[in-house]
């Protein structure tokens, strides 16, 4: 029956971010969902990032270095403050610069920018302490930390040239129409045998080699917690859409990639940090969405126990 | 080389006869002796430590996945990886004969990787970062750092040698080897070019498994 509830709202859209829902305007993007063919753009892109070359040599861009490094290499250039095995371009590729993968140059003159998450108007630094609280499971470095000088003067520097407030195309994750059947874990498990468990391994937990995370974990306590923007289906399948199988970008059909994001999201991972003493409270106060399945029943499982680290 | 070559068909011939009455053979006796059914030795091409060989692009063994290495002989017996050489060797060994084999060569110790050549910074840029604007991965986002390989699934490139490298990813190009999980090398191979090819191969074949940690 969630379903139904599903199918019935999944056409309230709110394109949101790292931490939650309904930042971003519906027009952002392309509204006409992308062809089902192997291109590997997912859609035309009006700025054009500089190259990593560009980098100056000098103190300046020694931050700009520090940044994509934080970036790429989260858990080792800003630790105490990620709680998981991710990394910032697990889920922004191309350190943060590939268009349709939420780019940081889409991102960063639409800011400060009022959020629905959290009532008020927010600042682009807190805006990236979001993504360490949720994607990353972790805690906010402070405003005036290194870590935060220098992921912004990294997206600073991505950024010049464009236009301040002015959607870009290529912002976010390309939107996917609603789906024609509504999403479905049973589905969705056959895409993510077929599709996905190559990479991120038969039980969704990645896989390691040489010490490091090759394939990041989909759900579980090393993956991104209850409260991130990834666990709402929709979120989760246009990013899957335009971004994998890693490489094969727009392969997918749309069902597919709403089915997968289903299952995904159906499985456990760490609890919301926002956590109102019951999984009723906190999904009614932050989880009032058809696309979270926080707090609901799946497989007679009510989702949003939480998976600790073991 | 030749010398060595020699010595090692010399070897198999004059043990064949004899192992035709003895149990099953072991990992290194099928490994130099063959299988005395049409499939020859394999120490005679990948080497007596499964190292392989540089100059005539004969891959290493030694040290990769046994689960890659049985899938790599069913693809050549069944033909989706093409490959004259391999093809009638593949056929020629049974179920149990491919598992007692890719087992020992998992369990040897992986060669010290080639000397440095020096050339463009190319091949670490397209190894490390990839280049995403045209739809193209890093190749260590599936190999693992530096090539090592990741699993069961993702071969390592590193100490592999550059020849070999580049003959798979022409391989690819050309559609003789179509054996790739969700197409992904073909998608990969697509992209590049002959200089691309050239530098990165160039590079994987100069990195050190052991310097990168342990294998998969
Ligand atoms: C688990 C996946 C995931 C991880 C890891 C992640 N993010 Fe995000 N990020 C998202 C999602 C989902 C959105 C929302 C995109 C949308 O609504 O289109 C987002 C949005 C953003 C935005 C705003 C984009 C915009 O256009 O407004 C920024 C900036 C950002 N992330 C930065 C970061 C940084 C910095 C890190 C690492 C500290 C990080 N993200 C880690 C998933 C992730
Ligand atoms: C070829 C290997 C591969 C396949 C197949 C693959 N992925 Fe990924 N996936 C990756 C890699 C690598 C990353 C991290 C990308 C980066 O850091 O640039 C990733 C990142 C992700 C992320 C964001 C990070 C996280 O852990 O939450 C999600 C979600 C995801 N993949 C879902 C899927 C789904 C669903 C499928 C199947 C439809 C799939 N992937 C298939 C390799 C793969
Ligand atoms: C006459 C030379 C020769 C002999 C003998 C030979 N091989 Fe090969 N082998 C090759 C060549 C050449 C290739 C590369 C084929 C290609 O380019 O696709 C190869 C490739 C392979 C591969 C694929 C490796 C990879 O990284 O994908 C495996 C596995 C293999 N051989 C196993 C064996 C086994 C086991 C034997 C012995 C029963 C054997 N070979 C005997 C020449 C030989
Ligand atoms: C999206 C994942 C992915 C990426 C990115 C990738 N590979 Fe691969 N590669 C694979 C898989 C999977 C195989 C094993 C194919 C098989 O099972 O036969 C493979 C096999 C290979 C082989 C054959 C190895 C052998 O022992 O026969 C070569 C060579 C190779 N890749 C080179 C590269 C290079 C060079 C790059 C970067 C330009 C690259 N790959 C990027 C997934 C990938």
């Amino acid at each position: 029956m969630n379903r139904l509830r599903f199918a019935a709202l999944a056409s309230t859209l709110c394109l949101a971010a790292c931490s939650g829902a309904g930042d971003l305007p519906a027009n952002i993007v392309a509204a006409a969902p992308s062809p089902a063919t192997s291109s590997a753009k997912p859609q035309a892109t009006a700025f054009t990032p500089p190259p990593e070359s560009a980098i100056p040599n000098d103190e300046f861009g020694k931050q700009i270095e520090l940044g994509r490094k934080i970036f790429t290499e989260t858990a080792k250039y800003a630790p105490g403050y990620v709680g998981n095995q991710l990394n910032c371009e697990n889920c922004h590729l191309d350190a943060g610069r590939l268009a349709g993968s939420g780019p940081l140059w889409g991102a960063y003159s639409m800011y400060p920018a009022y959020r629905a998450k959290n009532h008020h108007v927010n600042t682009f630094t807190e805006r990236l302490q979001g993504c360490f609280m949720y994607s990353m499971n972790g805690k906010a470095p402070p405003a005036d930390s290194a870590e935060m000088v220098a992921l912004e003067t990294y997206a600073y520097w991505m950024s010049q040239g464009e236009p301040v407030g002015k959607e870009l195309a290529g912002r976010g994750y390309p939107k996917l129409a609603k789906p024609v059947q509504a999403p479905d874990f049973a589905r969705g498990e056959q895409v993510f045998k077929r599709d996905c468990a190559l990479c991120h391994g038969p039980d969704g937990q990645g896989q390691m080699a040489a010490g490091k995370m090759v394939f990041p974990p989909l759900w579980g306590p090393q993956s991104f917690n209850w409260g991130a923007g990834m666990h709402e289906v929709d979120k989760a399948a246009s990013f899957i859409k335009a971004n994998m199988p890693l490489g094969r970008g727009n392969t997918l059909t749309e069902q597919d990639a709403w089915d997968a994001a289903y299952f995904m999201n159906a499985h456990e991972r760490p609890q919301d940090p926002r956590y109102a003493g019951n999984v009723a409270q906190t999904r009614a106060k932050f989880h009032d969405t058809p696309q979270s399945l926080y707090g609901v029943e799946v497989n007679g499982q009510v989702l949003g126990q939480g998976s600790a680290a073991h | 080389m030749s010398a060595r070559w020699a010595f090692l068909f010399t070897l198999a011939g004059l043990s064949m006869a004899g192992s035709a009455c003895a149990g099953s053979p072991d990992g290194a006796t099928l490994a130099t002796q063959g299988n005395g059914r049409g499939a020859a030795p394999c120490a005679a091409c990948h080497g007596a430590d499964g190292g392989g060989q540089t100059a005539s692009g004969y891959p290493r063994l030694a040290g990769l996945p046994a689960e890659y290495l049985r899938k790599q002989l069913e693809d050549f017996a069944s033909g989706i990886r093409g490959n004259a050489v391999m093809q009638p060797v593949a056929t020629a060994l049974n179920a149990d004969e491919r598992a007692t084999l890719t087992a020992y060569y998992a369990s040897l110790q992986p060669p010290p990787a080639a000397p440095t050549t020096a050339s463009s910074s190319a091949g670490p840029v397209l190894a490390d970062r990839g280049r995403w604007p045209q739809g193209l991965p890093a190749c260590d986002q599936c190999h693992g750092p530096g090539g090592v390989g990741v699993g069961n699934s993702f071969p390592p490139l590193a100490a592999q040698p550059a020849s070999y490298l580049a003959n798979q990813l022409r391989a690819w190009q050309h559609g003789t080897r179509k054996n790739d999980p969700l197409e992904l090398m073909r998608g990969v191979a697509a992209k590049l070019s002959a200089a691309d090819i050239d530098a990165v191969t160039a590079w994987y074949a100069a990195q050190s498994v052991a310097a990168q940690g342990v294998k998969p």
